[in-house]
C-alpha cells in the first residue's frame, strides 16, 4: 500500500467537485441568470441615458456579480456535512486546508468564472466604454476569488448552525466591503483616465493573504463544527 | 500475530470519557485492542456508542482520560489514514456513482495492493450498479457501496457504526467475512451493533457502555 501524493489527492478533490457541479448544471446557471436580470433592469429603472448609466456601470456590474456569488456560497459545505463526506475528508491522511482550498477553487470555477465570462456583456448593457472593460475584468478576477475565500471561512464558521444564511450575509457584508471599494475604485479611475494600478495592487495583496490564510481558517472552523 | 503485536496494544483507552455540556456521555471506559482483535461495543440507545467511535476516529476530542495508539499518546498525524470510520452517514455523494465515489476515496486514502475499484465493488455485490448514481440505489446497496471502502482502502483499525443496518442476510454474511479477513490479516475493528453478529474468527472482546 502507498499513500497517494498531494497532487493525486488535489486532483481527486477538484474532479469530484467539478463533476458534482456538472451533474447539477442548473445550479451553475442560477447566479448567471440572476446577474443578467439585475443588470438588465437598471436601464429600465433609471432610463436609458448614456451618461448616467456609464457613471454607475462599473459599480453595478461589480455589486451584481458579488451578490450573485452570494447565492451559491451557502451550499459550499452543507451537502458534504449532511452526507458525511466531510467526516471522511477530515479523516483522510491529507492536509485538510489544502483539500478545502481545492473545494474553494472548484467553487470559484463553477460560480465566479461564468459570471466573469458574461461580465463584458453586462458592462456593454450599461454602456461602459470598451477601454475600461479589461480593467473591470482584472478587478473581477481578483475580487471574486477573494470573496470565495472569505465566504468559505464564514460558511465554515456557521456550518454547525441552522439557518446560517442570514448570519452569513450579515458577517460577509463588512468583509467584502474593501473588495468592492478597491475594485470599483480601479474601474472608476480607469474610466476617468487616471492610474488604476494602486487599487488593483491592493486587491491582489488581499487575495494573496486570503489564499494563504483562508483555507487554514476553514479547516480549523470545520474541525470545530464536527467536534460537537 | 507476532509477539511484538501482543506486547503493545494497537489502541488503548484509559478512563476515557466525553463531556457534553459538562455532563459525561458515558461512564469512564478502560479497554485495549490488539492487532487481530475484534471488539463489539454494546449498549442501549443513547449510551454513547457512536460518540465513542467518533472520539476514536479523532472527530471528537477526548473529554477526560487518555487514548494511546501503539503505546504512544494518540495524535491526529500519527494515525491518520490508519483508521477507517464508517458512520451512520455513509460519506457517499448521491450524485456520483459508486465507482466515482470509490475513486475519490482512493485518491485521498490510497489503495490496498491488488485491489481495484472494480474488484472491490464486485466483491460487495454491486456488479452492474457501478455507474448508477448512488441516489438511485437502495439503502442496502448504498451501505454495500460504503463497505467497498473497507476492501479498497488501506487501514489498520476499522471503526464501524452499525455496519449491519439495512443489510440483507447475504450482506450481513459479507460484513462478517470482511471482519474475519481483516482481523486474520492483523487488522483490528471496533463494531457497534445490536446483535446479528456471527463472528467466527475467535471470541470478540466486549466493551459495555453505560450512560
Amino acid at each position: 500500500m502507498k499513500r497517494p501524493g498531494l497532487a493525486t489527492a488535489c486532483t481527486a478533490m477538484l474532479r469530484r467537485d467539478l463533476t458534482l457541479a456538472w451533474r447539477r448544471r442548473g445550479d451553475i446557471a442560477m447566479p448567471v441568470l440572476y446577474a443578467l436580470i439585475v443588470t438588465m433592469l437598471f436601464p429600465f429603472a433609471l432610463g436609458p441615458e448614456d451618461t448616467l448609466l456609464q457613471r454607475i456601470a462599473g459599480g453595478v456590474v461589480l455589486v451584481t456579480v458579488l451578490l450573485a456569488m452570494l447565492l451559491a456560497l451557502d451550499a459550499m459545505f452543507s451537502s458534504d456535512i449532511e452526507d458525511g463526506s466531510l467526516e471522511q475528508l477530515v479523516l483522510a491522511p491529507q492536509p485538510l486546508a489544502l483539500m478545502l482550498g481545492m473545494k474553494i477553487l472548484a467553487h470559484w470555477l463553477t460560480t465566479a468564472l461564468p459570471l466573469i465570462v458574461i461580465a463584458p456583456l453586462l458592462a456593454a448593457m450599461l454602456h461602459l466604454p470598451g477601454a475600461v472593460i479589461p480593467v473591470l475584468l482584472l478587478a473581477l478576477l481578483l475580487a471574486t476569488p477573494l470573496l470565495s475565500l472569505l465566504g468559505a471561512v464564514l460558511v465554515a464558521l456557521t456550518a454547525g448552525t441552522r439557518r446560517s444564511g442570514m448570519l452569513l450575509a450579515l458577517m460577509l457584508l463588512p468583509l467584502c466591503m474593501p473588495a468592492v471599494i478597491f475594485a470599483a475604485g480601479a474601474v472608476a479611475a480607469a474610466q476617468q483616465g487616471l492610474p488604476w494600478l494602486a487599487p488593483i495592487a491592493w486587491l491582489a495583496a488581499a487575495l494573496v493573504l486570503a489564499v494563504v490564510l483562508a483555507p487554514l481558517a476553514c479547516a480549523a472552523a470545520l474541525r470545530i463544527a464536527l467536534d460537537a | 500475530m507476532t509477539a511484538a503485536n501482543t506486547a503493545v496494544p494497537l489502541l488503548e483507552a484509559r478512563a476515557l470519557s466525553f463531556l457534553r455540556q459538562d455532563e459525561p456521555v458515558f461512564a469512564p471506559l478502560d479497554f485495549h485492542l490488539h492487532a487481530g482483535e475484534l471488539a463489539l461495543v454494546e449498549g442501549d440507545n443513547g449510551s454513547g456508542k457512536t460518540t465513542l467511535l467518533r472520539i476514536l476516529a479523532g472527530l471528537l476530542h477526548v473529554g477526560e482520560g487518555e487514548l494511546r495508539w501503539r503505546g504512544e499518546p494518540m495524535q491526529r498525524d500519527t494515525c491518520a489514514g490508519e483508521i477507517l470510520f464508517l458512520g451512520h452517514q455513509l460519506g457517499l455523494k448521491a450524485d456520483l456513482s459508486p465507482r466515482e465515489n470509490l475513486q475519490i476515496a482512493a485518491g485521498l486514502f490510497g489503495c490496498r495492493d491488488g485491489v481495484s475499484v472494480a474488484t472491490a465493488l464486485e466483491e460487495v455485490g454491486l456488479r452492474g450498479y457501478e455507474d448508477e448514481p448512488v441516489r438511485r440505489l437502495s439503502a442496502g446497496q448504498k451501505k454495500r457501496a460504503a463497505l467497498a471502502r473497507l476492501l479498497l482502502l488501506p487501514a489498520t483499525l476499522w471503526l464501524l457504526d452499525e455496519p449491519y443496518a439495512n443489510l440483507d442476510r447475504i450482506g450481513i454474511a459479507l460484513v462478517n467475512q470482511l471482519l474475519e479477513t481483516h482481523t486474520a490479516a492483523g487488522g483490528a475493528a471496533l463494531v457497534t451493533s445490536h446483535g446479528a453478529v456471527g463472528f467466527h474468527g475467535g471470541e470478540p472482546r466486549h466493551i459495555r457502555m453505560h450512560a
